[in-house]
């Protein structure tokens, strides 16, 4: 690929291909079993995992490159959708208008909030994004009704203009006449995979994003950014005013938390005031977190681990329990029901609760962390075995953990 | 005129003066030292000239330029760099990447957006970093974490990150504390040979009276943030002013 090395290339023909057969890769257990709940593999789901993940993505940039840890990301996330709302009711429900908006909007609302915000840093600067963040939310939902439509949200109505619809216009969201709820389901022995458009063109959206992203890591900005994390002092002294580049840094990021909202939108045509709540700028945190700070593939493992908590583990309930330990006696099977009843259903941030502290303790440097360990594991088990050129060795010895 | 003009320049801490009246020229192209004890205010006075502090009163000219009042990145692009007196690297990065960037500042300025570009494509700019550690003596240690370097190692590094961007004025804060015997005649052998071929004017604070007395060629004596006296090596060598200060002997 153009401005990647091989090593780079390798990883992200990796990431495109496991990106373009989630439909098969997350439905490993045939319907109607045992596991078939576990299954990931429908595409509203497989839709949240690549927009959170180019959500999170975004943030890394901020957070995992320069350091700073917005509180506020969310606002972005509910800028864009509003925005991509809007132009389905303005035009039509093509979905280009909207995400071209959803980008620019949040970007220019970045400018404004990270202008002000950069002033400070540390637990400042995370204070000031949040207080905007929740500027942003309370606004939405009381003071802006007549653009957001408060409480209710934002949708599209039957009398508004749309004047871009013509009569054969579907009349759900598209790009270029293709419907992004269109599927297509393959029966294969007991499974069913299903190719859902929409979550192919976010998809899409995404590998391009993956791609600006490593991109952006292996440029001198990116080096910067990781200049400005490490010491700013230094930087100043050295000639260089760090206020423009972490102010690009925040618009960046803001503006891929604008398009991931306005996907979000161009899966469901919907925008409301929760979207901005401070719990979804706290989730891109744990995210990013979770997932490894700093690296390329950990905010979206982050992101596709927290979503698949979400709506894996909240299904989850008694009857389902009960099911699993049925074959148990009767006490016992009540008792293993009430011990697991807690971590599962609704209790399923005690779950992630948990998980998180685990990952923060014991693999600081995230999950990223945690796969580059094993594949060390594994490493020196086949030593003997002839290994990778000598330059790739020296390659990994030099970056022991932020590669990918 | 000297490079550096120093006038009437206090600063007060609370109750503490820690620079009273100071003036002090640096003629461009020597190597000019600041001796005196602990606590003279030594590195305070270079805080003074690179933004970090702001004078009380007096002022500081640069090429005929005043710094005050300018912020730290105004005043390195002016010309002045600095060595700390704990080393300030970029830790996280390797310590290739340290010298990169003062490259980069220098040829883009404070600000120029290549999020696009790979570092790999710079070529011009890997050279001269290349080429700068190879001066320094760290070209095998180009690809290491720069936080793991031993202190001397850090201190040699910053000296490149400065060097690199070949400025009029160099301030070195206590160059050579932490290095070993070696790597200090070293050191005065690189600031010697920087100073005479690449006409680079040296501000050096020192300690080590064998590294003061093999580069400087004016010493300024600090004591209690006033200059006692300022002169040639020979003549600060034997001065009883500055056996006083630095003994504690009675006049
Ligand atoms: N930011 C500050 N706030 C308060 N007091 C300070 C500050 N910086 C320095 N001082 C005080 O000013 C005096 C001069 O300090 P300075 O660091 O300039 O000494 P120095 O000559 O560099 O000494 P050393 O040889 O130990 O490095 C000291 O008493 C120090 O405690
Ligand atoms: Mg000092």
């Amino acid at each position: 690929m153009p401005g990647l090395d091989r090593k780079d290339t390798r990883f992200f023909i990796l990431i495109v291909a496991a990106t373009l057969l989630m439909p098969f890769i997350l439905q490993p257990f045939p319907e109607g079993s045992g596991m078939a709940q576990f299954n990931a593999g429908y595409p509203d789901l497989m839709q949240r995992f690549v927009i959170f993940g180019i959500f999170a993505m975004g943030f890394n940039i901020l957070f995992g490159l320069t350091g700073y840890l917005s509180f506020g990301h969310a606002a972005f996330l509910g800028v864009g959708s509003y925005a991509t709302v809007w132009m389905y009711k303005l035009l039509g429900f093509n979905v280009v208008p909207g995400l071209i908006l959803a980008v620019i909007c949040s970007a220019i609302f970045a400018v404004v909030i990270g202008y002000v915000s950069l002033r400070r840093s540390g637990i400042y600067f995370s204070i000031l994004t949040l207080a905007f963040a929740e500027m942003s939310y309370r606004l939405a939902y009381s003071v802006l009704t007549p653009i957001t439509n408060g409480e209710t949200g934002l949708q599209v109505y039957s009398n508004d203009p749309q004047v871009l619809m013509g009569p054969g216009s579907p009349e759900s969201t598209h790009f270029f006449g293709l419907e992004m709820a269109s599927s297509y389901v393959m029966q294969i022995g007991g499974w069913a995979f299903t190719f859902n458009f929409g979550f192919y063109f976010a998809a899409a959206i995404f590998i391009a994003m993956f791609y600006l992203t490593m991109r952006i890591f292996r440029s001198p900005f990116g080096m910067m950014l990781r200049a400005v994390k490490s010491n700013q002092q230094r930087m100043n002294y050295t000639g260089l005013n760090s206020r423009p580049y972490t102010l690009a840094a925040f618009v960046i990021s803001g503006s891929y938390a604008g398009l991931a909202g306005g996907l979000l939108a161009a899966m469901d045509p919907l925008a409301g005031a929760e979207r901005m709540f401070w719990t979804e700028s706290g989730a891109v945190v744990l995210m990013t977190i979770l997932g490894g700070a700093g690296t390329l593939l950990g905010p979206v493992l982050g992101a596709g681990f927290i979503k698949y908590f979400e709506n894996i583990f909240s299904k989850i309930n008694d009857n389902v329990l009960h099911g699993w330990f049925a074959w148990m006696p009767d006490g016992l099977e009540d008792f293993m029901v009430a011990i697991i009843h807690p971590f599962v259903g609704k209790g399923w941030h005690l779950t992630l609760g948990l998980l998180f502290m685990a990952v923060v303790i014991f693999l600081p440097g995230g999950l990223v962390e945690g796969g580059q360990r094993v594949a060390r594991i594994f490493r020196r088990r086949d030593k003997k075995a002839p290994e990778g050129s000598p330059e790739e060795q020296a390659a990994e010895q030099r970056n022991p953990g932020p590669a990918e | 005129m000297g490079i550096l003009e120093v006038k009437g320049v206090n600063k007060r801490f609370g109750g503490l003066q820690a620079l009273g009246d100071v003036n002090l020229s640096v003629e461009e192209n020597t190597v000019h030292a600041i001796i005196g004890p602990n606590g003279a205010g030594k590195s305070t006075l270079l805080n003074c000239l690179v933004g970090k502090l702001i004078p009380d009163t007096g002022s500081v000219m640069f090429a005929g330029q005043s710094v005050l009042g300018r912020k730290p990145h105004e005043i390195n692009q002016m010309g002045i760099s600095r060595v700390f007196q704990t080393p300030e690297i970029f830790a996280d990065l390797t310590v290739l990447e340290n010298v990169m960037i003062p490259c980069f500042a220098k040829r883009d300025g404070s600000f120029r957006m290549h999020a696009i570009e790979s570092v790999g494509s710079e070529k011009e700019i890997l050279e001269m970093a290349e080429q700068m550690l190879a001066d320094v003596n760290m070209l095998e240690k180009r690809d290491m974490h720069s936080g793991s370097l031993s202190r001397g190692d850090k201190r040699r590094l910053e000296m490149a990150m400065c060097l690199v961007q070949q400025p009029r004025l160099l301030l070195l804060d206590e160059p050579t504390a932490g290095m070993a015997r070696a790597d200090t005649n070293n050191t005065i052998d690189l600031l010697k040979e920087i100073n005479q071929k690449r006409d680079i004017t040296m501000c050096i604070i020192e300690h080590d009276m064998h590294v003061v007395f093999s580069l400087a060629q004016r010493i300024t004596v600090l004591a209690q943030g006033t200059p006692l006296v300022e002169d040639t090596p020979d003549k600060i060598k034997g001065h009883p002013k500055v056996r006083e200060a630095y003994l504690g002997e009675a006049a």
